[in-house]
């Protein structure tokens, strides 16, 4: 079975629930487990915030999502087109954010990792990020490990 | 949303939302602040029993209540942690920090401690 879809909506802290309902309907074609559809939904709820927050600021922007699916495995992509990150291995470090003004814990990143197989992020700086990350269902998956002792950040 | 805040003596019991992600985090925040800056709030309880969906943005909401109540002298805790969200707190580390309330009471004690 192959399968695909595009959406796309504005960069508006209320798409985020939006995005993450349709990436699960989407997925939900696979019978996946309670457990495998809230890592899905967490993880694309962590890249659609990030790109709100962080890719289009204080300006309103569209927002791209494909997801797509063959056979067992699930990929889905989220596009801003919003200021990009001039480095991206700084902005994947757990912990660490550019904007703790608006409590932002820095474990977006950290929480697709967690809870996707993998996943690439490419992005240019005034151009946008491109999060593309993979899942496949019904494979047992080992406990993550914990990101960070939140103690003793800050 | 403001019913969702109640304070009893020292205690801010905030009842947290279904989807717990940056969109309802933004709304929390400022108004759990101006209770605890208004109130003598010591303790703050965050009530997970209706919360179905939390992302990172819920641990900026906690972890920054627990750096305010903290400097504040006060505490920050936890109840009706389902599994998903105690996940999201071993994750992140939160629950180093905070304390989560288990409800071990069964109705059968609930029901003898109150006959």
């Amino acid at each position: 079975m192959t399968n695909e879809i595009k959406v796309e909506f504005e960069s508006l802290s209320v798409n985020e629930g939006l995005a993450r309902s349709i990436a699960a309907v989407f997925v939900s074609y696979l019978n996946p487990t309670l457990e495998e559809l809230a890592d899905i939904k967490t993880a694309v709820s962590e890249a659609v915030t990030n790109s709100i927050i962080h890719g289009y600021g204080n300006r309103t922007g569209m927002i791209q999502m494909k997801c797509k699916m063959h056979n067992k495995t699930v990929m889905i992509e989220i596009i801003d087109y919003g200021c990009g990150i001039k480095d991206v291995k700084k902005a994947m470090e757990p912990l660490y954010t550019t904007r703790p003004d608006l409590e932002r814990s820095g474990m977006g990143f950290a929480f697709m990792e967690a809870f996707m197989d993998e996943i690439q992020v490419q992005s240019k700086p005034g151009k946008g990020t491109t999060i593309w990350m993979k899942r496949e269902i019904g494979v047992e998956r080992k406990e993550e490990e914990p990101i960070a002792f939140a103690k003793g950040n800050k | 949303m403001e019913e969702a805040f109640k304070v009893i003596k020292t205690y801010l019991m905030i009842k947290m939302p279904k989807e717990l992600d940056h969109h309802q985090a933004m709304r929390i925040k400022d108004t759990a602040d101006k209770y605890i800056e208004g109130k003598d709030i010591e303790h703050v309880i965050f009530d997970f029993e209706d919360t179905e969906f939390m992302d990172s943005s819920g641990i900026g909401v906690i972890m920054g209540r627990y750096q305010k109540m903290n400097y504040l002298g006060g505490e920050v805790a936890a109840i009706h942690v389902n599994k998903r969200i105690r996940r999201i707190f071993q994750l992140s580390g939160l629950y180093k920090i905070v304390h989560i309330i288990e409800e071990n009471v069964t109705e059968q004690e609930h029901r003898e401690e109150f006959s």
